[in-house]
């Protein structure tokens, strides 16, 4: 086994968090869709920070997880105050800025 | 020269279970179901097959971190968010864009496999593993690149996250549009609203209870035998779910039928107490002379003067 074969897992998940996020109109599922964009570069940054026999890569997949962190405190905010407003939490309905 | 990484059987074997269970979860929680309470339970699990992969990459700080603040911190704040929300908010099947799922979706396939064949194609060099870097232990190594190299990125990181918690208590504040009600202004309302409408200031009279059945959708009987409408709840009511007494205690209505209640005074023997007509209350023999038999009077006259 290659340890390519992390890398490969991690972009799965990617394209499956992507998709999601694309798709999906629930504001919640998309946010768990970032999270998971964001989890699957972690993995990239921690396998290749083993491939190199350096710390420098897990120092900044730690970083990554308190931005991420940060966004889904403000994201689930904003979720919310949507949700007090509409009465729900479909993405579609927040289009006010539109007109 | 370093020695090089030689990956074991045990971790092969780890990683195709843990990597099956990461890739169906997520596509099950993520793609497939409408309900966002399986979508965060999937995320879940996947977060928790994540750690078991940072320590198999020989990072074990990664992941205990990646347990405490992600299954730990943030994925039981999105299961608040949907607590808040309601657990049964569901994806709608309407869709706006008709073309927008195939699109997606097979953008998604096309950059998968373009990705996964770039990184097939390239060039890796030989792994050299944290044998080396994670000395003396892998979170001491990792303190001493954030606080050796990386201070002013730390200090960023931490402003950010006091904004993004300000930025959360600014979202969600709400000004109280009416002032809060105090204690003697509810009085105050209840009694206006008796002396102008006529509205009982009191409790509504409780439900039925019956030999046969104890039920919140049961009305309650007057001394005469009538059925008292606002007994039942008035959601209940509204549902059409109020049931009437023969529904549910034939034998009452039989009673009532008979002229047993039938608007008679009942076969009671009466208190005489205000609003109350009968005998006057019978008077126990006591020896405490404190206790007065009519303490309601007073207030009652008050009550019903204003």
């Amino acid at each position: 086994m290659n340890l390519m074969y992390y890398v490969i897992l991690a972009l799965v998940l990617f394209t499956i968090g992507a998709t999601a996020v694309l798709t999906r109109r629930n504001a919640i599922i998309a946010l768990l869709g970032v999270e998971l964009m964001l989890n699957s570069c972690n993995l990239v940054l921690v396998t290749f920070s083993r491939m190199w026999g350096n710390v420098e890569g897990q120092v900044f997949a730690f970083f990554v997880m308190v931005v991420a962190a940060a966004e889904v405190v403000v994201g689930l905010a904003i979720v919310v105050s949507i949700f007090r407003t509409h009465r729900s939490a479909s993405l579609d309905g927040a289009n006010q800025l539109k007109h | 020269m370093m020695d090089t990484l030689t990956i074991s059987t045990g971790e092969t074997l780890l990683f195709i279970a843990i990597a099956v269970v990461m890739v169906v979860l997520s596509i099950f929680g993520l793609l497939i179901t409408r309900r966002a309470v399986y979508s965060a339970g999937c995320m879940i699990v996947v977060m928790v097959c994540l750690a078991i992969l940072y320590t198999m990459l020989e990072a074990p700080f990664m992941g205990v971190v990646q347990v405490a603040v992600y299954t730990g911190a943030i994925l039981m704040m999105f299961l608040f968010v949907l607590m808040m929300i309601g657990v049964d908010s569901s994806d709608t099947t309407h869709e706006t864009l008709n073309w927008q799922r195939p699109v997606a979706i097979l953008g998604g396939i096309g950059f998968v496999v373009i990705a996964i064949g770039a990184v097939l194609g390239a060039h890796t060099p030989t792994a050299l593993g944290m044998k080396e870097a994670n000395t003396p232990t892998n979170p001491e190594a990792i303190a001493q690149s954030i606080f050796g190299n990386h201070v002013l990125t730390l200090e960023l990181v931490g402003t950010l996250l006091v904004v993004a918690a300000l930025g959360a208590m600014t979202l969600t504040h709400r000004e109280r549009t009416r002032p809060k009600l105090t204690q003697p202004e509810l009085v105050d309302a209840k009694m206006e609203a008796y002396a102008t409408t006529g509205r009982h200031i009191g409790q509504k009279p409780p439900t039925g209870v019956y030999a046969e059945s104890n039920s919140a959708t049961n009305p309650a009987l007057t001394a005469g035998g009538l059925e008292v409408e606002e007994s039942v709840p008035r959601v209940l009511r509204a549902r059409g779910q109020a049931r009437h007494v023969g529904q549910f205690s034939p034998a009452t209505a039989d009673r009532i039928r008979r002229g047993e209640f039938n608007g008679q005074q009942p076969q009671v023997p009466r208190s005489g107490l205000p609003g109350m007509p009968g005998e006057a209350a019978p008077q126990y023999p006591s020896s405490s002379p404190q206790i007065d038999a009519t303490p309601a009077q007073p207030e009652l006259e008050e009550g019903e003067s204003k």
